[in-house]
């Protein structure tokens, strides 16, 4: 058994299985790009979806959100929070506006950010594109 | 220390432990953001807070592997560094970069950031781990190909050990991937898909392969045990990381529009990813049993059984704990994940970068190890800061549970915040569990500071044949 086990064995496992498993994961990338287009809700994905996005990134949401499960756990999952507002992109809006400056006392709050309100629309359009991407029915329930 | 070179590392091991420090300042201070919800807010919400916490995280690791180049790769080629200079420069361009990104989220609003440093040339910022500037993304590839050139050269003219070339190979792929960090589609779902291009294939594909380089080098000098033997372990580590990790990208492209079969592949490939971890903790007590002498720095030893451990604990255990689609599909986007996080890096990273130096730094300030007094001090650094990790682990594990079964479970599922109030209990104890790590923390950096006698009784000197 030992000398089956050779060192040279061992090093063409390492390369001969990484190649092959590099390749497969190419493969399997290239399949998925083929196939997403039914999930991912990309018909939706408008200007102002992308507008929308920037500001996601560009405000670092993700600091405290999560979205579709990625991101920090300090408030609320994101994906669904259009259908937990009632499909409302009003109540999205109205909610980021009403963050006070100062915060809440001893409590956490969302920073006031002085979104203009096309940022805010573009927000709540980027909010809605993502509750409708397709992702395994996940979410488990309307709490996120 | 056999080449002359190899001083350079000192550098970088002292902005890694700098660094370290503030890193956990930060983590102290989001522990008490989480039960203290307005601490430092406005001036440090927690998003900034965090940020600064992971990146500083990412960039000691760095500096700690960069460092563990420096240190290993002329040692192992057996020739002096290609350019201590080059070395030099990297380090303080390096340095000074990492401190501006830090202080400019600190010192201005990120969204005045991302305007200043033109994001939307080629929008990269706000997303996890990737928040750097673009520009600072585009200083850390100069760092890291002048870094791969450096070591490369070295590497390349040397002697080839098997140790060099995974590490050269986990380099190489941690700078390529960093390349994807420059891809952000519009589209949500390919913005997720290469985003973990960078993130799981880095910590859980080639941050292996550089793990177990350094592993087996502290291993190699520590116990005396065969070459031959110790490559062969690396291989089939090396091998199995690879094998496993790669397609185990899939457990994180379960719930986010890929499609389903992502949830088979992810569940098994993902299940089967504790392997390569379960053979390092063998390995390495494999060797310290198999060792051929006792070295004289016995606290360099435990943080090697440690990183085994806790290596396999962290990423292994605590991996596998969410990583089936069916399990997964309730702790996504929990404290589950917050739990292991903290464990697999603490467990895999940290540990591994403290073990290199370790045994490194005594070398570097002109002796074998240090006295028994300091290593006596450092050990209980090791003690503190680990026990404390699974404390915190623990904690926000079973937040993580009753957050899962308040919040996704049960008859009436709870809004997010609600949850959040009743979980304050365990979000204190693991605010406890950080402050005591802080302390490990003060006592590691207290140990650099003991004097006394190195131990003498044993031949360490290069006349010890066992040595060479």
């Amino acid at each position: 058994m030992k000398e089956l086990f050779t060192k040279s064995v061992a090093r063409n496992i390492y390369y001969g299985g990484s190649l092959f498993f590099i390749l497969l994961f190419l493969v399997l990338t290239y399949d998925t790009h083929q196939r997403i287009p039914a999930t991912d809700n990309s018909e939706n994905l408008t200007e102002e979806v992308a507008h929308g996005k920037r500001l996601w990134e560009e405000n670092n949401c993700v600091g405290c959100h999560t979205l579709l499960g990625e991101g920090a756990y300090f408030a609320p999952e994101l994906a669904n929070v259009y259908d937990r507002f009632g499909q409302s992109k009003e109540a999205i809006k109205a909610f980021i506006m009403s963050r006070p400056p100062g915060g809440i006392p001893g409590r956490r709050s969302m920073p006031q950010f002085n979104f203009t309100d096309a940022e805010l629309d573009a927000l709540a359009e980027f909010l809605k594109y993502v509750n409708g991407i397709d992702a395994q029915n996940w979410p488990p329930n309307i709490q996120g | 220390m056999k080449y002359q070179s190899q001083a350079v590392s000192k550098l970088y091991f002292n902005a890694a432990i700098a660094l370290f420090v503030a890193q956990i300042i930060f983590g102290v201070i989001l522990g008490l953001q989480y039960v203290i919800g307005d601490f430092l807010f406005p001036y440090i919400p927690f998003n900034i807070a965090r940020m600064v916490h992971t990146n500083l995280l990412i960039v000691w690791l760095l500096f700690g592997f960069m460092g563990a180049s420096y240190y290993m790769v002329p040692e192992e080629s057996q020739r002096e560094l290609h350019s201590v200079k080059l070395a030099k420069i990297l380090f303080w361009i390096f340095f000074i970069a990492a401190a501006l990104i830090v202080l400019s989220y600190l010192l201005l609003p990120y969204q005045r950031l991302a305007e200043l440093s033109g994001n939307a040339f080629l929008p990269t910022m706000g997303r996890e781990f990737l928040e750097q500037p673009t520009i600072g993304k585009v200083g850390i590839v100069i760092v890291c190909l002048g870094f791969l050139y450096n070591v490369g050269m070295t590497i390349i003219s040397g002697r080839k050990t098997v140790i060099n070339v995974v590490l050269l190979t986990g380099l190489v792929g941690l700078a390529l991937l960093f390349l994807f960090a420059f891809v952000n589609p519009e589209n949500l779902v390919l913005d997720k898909y290469y985003w973990w291009w960078v993130v799981h294939l880095w910590v859980e594909g080639v941050w292996e392969l550089i793990l177990a380089s350094l592993l087996a080098f502290v291993l190699i000098k520590t116990t005396g045990v065969d070459r031959e033997v110790i490559d062969k372990w690396v291989y089939i580590i090396v091998a199995m990381a690879l094998i496993t990790g790669i397609i185990g990208t899939g457990h994180h492209y379960f719930f986010m529009g890929a499609p389903s079969y992502w949830l088979w592949l992810g569940s098994i490939f993902g299940a089967l990813e504790p392997i390569p971890f379960f053979l390092m903790t063998l390995f390495a007590f494999n060797m310290v049993n198999k060792r051929r002498r006792i070295h004289a720095n016995r606290v360099a030893v435990l943080w090697a059984l440690g990183t085994g451990v806790m290596a396999f604990l962290g990423a292994g255990v605590w991996g596998f704990l969410h990583t089936l689609a069916p399990v997964n599909y309730y702790t996504h986007g929990t404290q589950i994940t917050a739990a292991h996080g903290h464990m697999a890096f603490y467990g895999a990273y940290v540990m591994v970068v403290l073990a290199i130096i370790s045994y490194a730094m005594p070398k570097l300030r002109g002796r074998v190890a240090n006295s028994n007094k300091a290593q006596v001090v450092e050990m209980w650094s090791f003690w503190l800061m680990t026990v404390s990790m699974v404390f915190i682990t623990l904690f926000l594990t079973a937040a993580g549970i009753v957050q899962v079964y308040l919040q996704r479970m049960g008859d009436q599922p709870l809004p997010y915040m609600i949850v959040q109030d009743k979980l304050a209990f365990f979000y204190w104890l693991r605010e406890g569990a950080g402050i005591i790590f802080l302390i490990g923390l003060i006592v590691y950096l207290c140990s650099f500071l003991v004097k006394g006698e190195s131990d003498q009784h044993i031949d360490v000197s290069h006349n010890n044949p066992a040595l060479k």
